[in-house]
């Protein structure tokens, strides 16, 4: 009983430690790179950078984010979302060959990385709407 | 004896495991529908969204960095070859009626209750009166953020209109209580609030056409 008392509290302290703050948190990044890049980078068949930069612009406006941050020389986009939670993404757009522009978003929510694909797929599928354009998995 | 401590046993067992599950919880993204476009999507866009004539983009720009300063923003960012403004300000969001009516209220009740208790159980039933109505708790201070984005309109063929662009503001607040911690954290819907801009707006981009 004791025993197992002892190894519930050790377990609970692993996994708290697990996730709470640390200096590890620093260069920590959960997934592997490759997964996460499977659901937050998507191709899109344009050369139009500025186009494609105005589509993401215009697509966090539709989903209620305030814009942080624009550039389109580094082809930088960030944004927040302030619905009971915040919500902060960056979004990055560059050229990909010569005819593909290359989207890839990365979001955290409060002070958590957002890695659950879903939230993601809702971005890209809202995007292509506005840009008029299929996303295109990227291998 | 035995059986009660073996309740408890058992109790404090149950709040462990339930301790380890809420701390695993913890740790998983909630999936959630932040990135989905919502029903009433539609509608904030038309509320947030002008189409503006007879002004070049940079012009539009200037025009509304004027009305951004004009309501006491400061400008944060800009990236004119994408037609973006970000504008904050911070503000007292004390809202004297809530927190006097709140106040009163509060106070209202308690004498009330304390009255209550008091003829029904005696003077002596409470001894801590004196603490208890320290934690009202009220709003304090809020940041206000703006961001103003233009585009060029296009015509049915996809070419760009001759000065004829779109707007777009979208605003949000943070609001933080008297204890420093966010009480809201909120997007700003109330269509009166964009009525207001754009009003603002149309005289700006006039001085602006009439200065250049």
């Amino acid at each position: 009983m004791r025993v197992r008392y002892r190894l519930l509290v050790i377990v609970g302290a692993a996994l708290s430690f697990g996730c709470v703050s640390s200096i590890d948190q620093v260069m920590n990044s959960g997934q592997s790179p490759v997964q996460l890049r499977s659901f937050q980078e998507r191709a899109f068949d344009t050369a139009d950078k500025e186009q494609t930069l105005r589509s993401v612009i215009a697509t966090l406006q539709d989903l209620s984010f305030v814009l942080d941050k624009a550039d389109f020389d580094l082809g930088i986009v960030s944004a927040t979302k302030l619905s009971g939670y915040q919500l902060r993404v960056t979004v990055t757009v560059r050229p990909r060959g010569n005819s593909q522009m290359l989207v890839r978003a990365n979001a955290q929510q409060g002070e958590r990385a957002v890695e659950d694909p879903k939230p993601y797929q809702d971005f890209f599928i809202a995007l292509e709407k506005s840009m008029f354009l299929t996303a295109h998995e990227v291998d | 004896m035995s059986a009660p401590s073996a309740t408890r046993g058992r109790l404090r067992h149950v709040a462990l495991i339930a301790l380890c599950l809420l701390l695993v919880a913890g740790c998983t993204t909630v999936s959630d529908n932040s990135m989905q476009l919502s029903s009433d999507s539609l509608q904030l866009r038309q509320l947030q969204t002008r189409r503006i004539d007879g002004i070049d983009e940079k012009a539009l720009l200037a025009a509304c960095v004027g009305v951004l300063q004009d309501l006491g923003f400061n400008i944060d960012e800009s990236e004119t070859r994408l037609g973006v403004i970000v504008a904050s300000k911070n503000r007292s969001a004390v809202d004297l009626g809530d927190a006097v009516g709140d106040l009163v209220v509060d106070s209202l009740f308690e004498a009330a209750l304390d009255a209550m208790f008091d003829a029904l159980l005696g003077d002596d039933w409470d001894d801590d009166d004196e603490d208890e109505d320290e934690d009202i708790v009220y709003d304090v201070t809020q940041k206000i953020r703006a961001s103003i984005v233009t585009r060029p309109a296009l015509d049915s063929s996809g070419q760009r209109l001759k000065d004829t662009q779109i707007l777009r503001i979208t605003l949000q607040r943070l609001v933080w209580d008297s204890e420093g911690k966010i009480a809201h954290a909120e997007s700003i819907e109330d269509p009166k609030i964009y009525r207001k801009f754009f009003d603002r707006l149309s005289k700006s981009i006039f001085l602006e056409l009439q200065a250049n």
